[in-house]
């Protein structure tokens, strides 16, 4: 049954990465980062409980918070560099 | 089987993403593929079953060392792009190079043992003595711990000094913070940043959770992953956190950069102060056998000492390298002033 | 009776495994093929919330101690707080950097 969900998990994964590729503006790839984020702490705990260590769950709470850390910094970082873009054309 | 495919799968993505990192321009997409990297990493050394190499590594790499990094990228400004003209034979010579050197390298693999080999000299001398003795000794349940802060405790302290160094030339490159700070007399604005009322809260929440999962991290280091190394950069994460969403300076208010210089070296003498007072009790540096009547606990003891030490060193050195970007001015050195 | 219990355990956090499973295929799917950048935010962040938070139950529902299960229902409780902020941060800082909404014919914006 953890196999189910890790393959349904490995192919979000997958979808969240095209996106992060495609996307046209740079919002896009950080939501898309982010959603792939919470792909990867699912899977670790998921993980874990394959492989009998719930150890993994440290690490599935650290990257959590990593996650949200990472994106918050990044959103930071784009207000201030990048204050007002015209998005109409769709180039970065 | 599975893991073969699983290593294979994410070994794939590596060489995709160092391809990108190397063939984009813009350096904020590259500090992005960087974290993405580091994340990867983190999940072939979970594959690998390291989950302490995997938990330093996420912390590090995928966390504060993105932060830093767009830190920086932010005081070269926004639309940073690698704009270096090297010549076509420079370029030549340097692939040249570069393959010459891996071939070597991967020359000198063919006569290394097998992965996993049980008759390599790795897994023949040491490591059988670590893992056998290791209960007896120290009695820590996590291996990693008693092999890293005991067994091989010196390598552990020059790790933590490479890290202080690292701080100190951070604040010898980038200038005196602290004396531009008193220079400056307005008051920093604490409170919501831009009518940013939800994110300010959630900060505000949050800085007192992820500070307490920083100890635990510290002191359940001695039982499961964890550490001195992940729990400061997860204290540092904290409060770069909360500088982020509020100013930097309402940040040091709260945590002044005096603080932050005596903590760093008072994280390493903590460490090495444990190594001389084993000198003092008559037996050798960083001999922890010698700090309580009973060795084992004498063992524990140390262990906890010195991860301490480490944790302070590391966090406290992470936020004074968050400091020395956020608060750099280039446009005020004036000469003469 | 606790092979029913242990049965019927498994049935469950299988169900909800499952379950979760395909709310994240869904909101991946909706990632990718959403036409704007506020519908796929509003697809994304809302179905891997609850995607995320089914598996999470599901895999409570299976720890070996309590002590992993204190652990995941923390996951859950940070997931709770961060996953609505995030989103909240992401569409207040592109509505402010001027992106602007994909608008139906009939609006008169």
């Amino acid at each position: 049954m953890f196999l189910v969900a890790s393959i349904a998990l490995f192919i979000a994964m997958a979808m969240g990465i095209a996106r992060a590729l495609l996307g046209p503006n740079v919002y896009d790839r950080i939501l898309a980062m982010n959603s792939v984020g919470t792909k990867v702490v699912l899977f670790i705990a998921l993980y874990g409980f394959i492989t009998e260590r719930p150890d993994f769950v440290d690490l599935a709470l650290l990257y959590a918070l990593l996650n949200t850390l990472g994106t918050v910094a990044v959103l930071k970082f784009v207000e201030r560099a990048f204050p007002t873009q015209q998005y109409m054309d769709g180039k970065q | 089987m599975t893991s073969l495919w699983l290593n294979a799968v994410l070994l794939i993505f590596l060489f995709i993403i160092s391809i990108s990192i190397l063939r984009t321009r813009k350096l904020f997409s590259a500090i992005m593929l960087t974290s993405l990297f580091s994340l990867l990493c983190a999940a072939v050394f979970v594959g690998l079953d390291a989950v302490d190499v995997a938990f330093t590594e996420a912390a590090v790499g995928a966390g504060i060392s993105t932060v830093l990094m767009l830190g920086a990228l932010a005081l070269i400004g926004s639309n940073a792009e690698d704009r270096s003209h090297t010549s076509t034979h420079r370029k030549a010579f340097a692939m040249c190079v570069s393959l010459f050197t891996g071939a070597v390298l991967l020359y000198g693999t063919i006569d290394m043992p097998r992965f996993g080999d049980h008759r390599a000299p790795a897994h023949q001398h040491v490591a059988p003595r670590y893992i056998n003795t290791s209960p007896q000794e120290i009695g820590l349940p996590n291996m990693v711990t008693s092999v890293l802060a005991s067994y091989r405790g010196y390598d552990t302290m020059g790790e933590t000094l490479v890290v202080f160094t690292a701080g100190i030339a951070v604040f010898g490159l980038l200038g005196n913070v602290l004396k531009r700070q008193r220079e400056k007399d307005v008051l920093p604005d604490v409170g919501e940043h831009d009518g940013e009322i939800v994110l300010g809260i959630f900060a505000k929440l949050m800085v007192a959770p992820i500070i307490l999962f920083a100890l635990y991290v510290q002191f359940h280091g001695d039982f499961g992953p964890g550490g001195g190394f992940q729990a400061g950069v997860i204290f540092a994460a904290a409060l770069v956190l909360y500088a982020l969403v509020f100013s930097v300076e309402s940040l040091m208010l709260a945590v002044p950069l005096r603080a932050i210089r005596i903590l760093m070296a008072a994280g390493i003498t903590l460490y090495a102060g444990t190594g001389i007072t084993t000198m003092l009790l008559g037996g050798q540096f960083l001999d922890y056998n010698l700090l309580a009547h009973n060795p084992v606990h004498g063992q524990h003891y140390g262990v906890f000492i010195v991860e301490l030490g480490v944790g302070i060193s590391v966090g406290a050195v992470m936020l004074s390298l968050f400091y020395s970007f956020m608060n750099y001015r280039p446009q005020q050195r004036r000469p003469g002033k | 009776m606790a092979i029913y219990l242990g049965l019927a355990l498994d049935i469950f956090s299988w169900l909800l495994l499952v379950t979760g499973g395909g709310f994240v295929l869904i909101g991946a799917i909706g990632l990718l093929r959403m036409p704007d950048f506020y519908t796929r935010l509003h697809a994304a962040s809302i179905i891997d919330t609850l995607g995320a938070w089914l598996i999470l139950l599901g895999l409570i529902l299976q720890s070996p101690n309590w002590m992993t299960a204190l652990k995941l229902i923390i996951v859950v409780a940070l997931l709770l707080f961060a996953s609505p902020t995030t989103s909240h941060v992401l569409a207040k800082a592109a509505h402010k950097a001027g992106l602007k909404p994909l608008l139906g014919k009939d609006a008169h914006d």
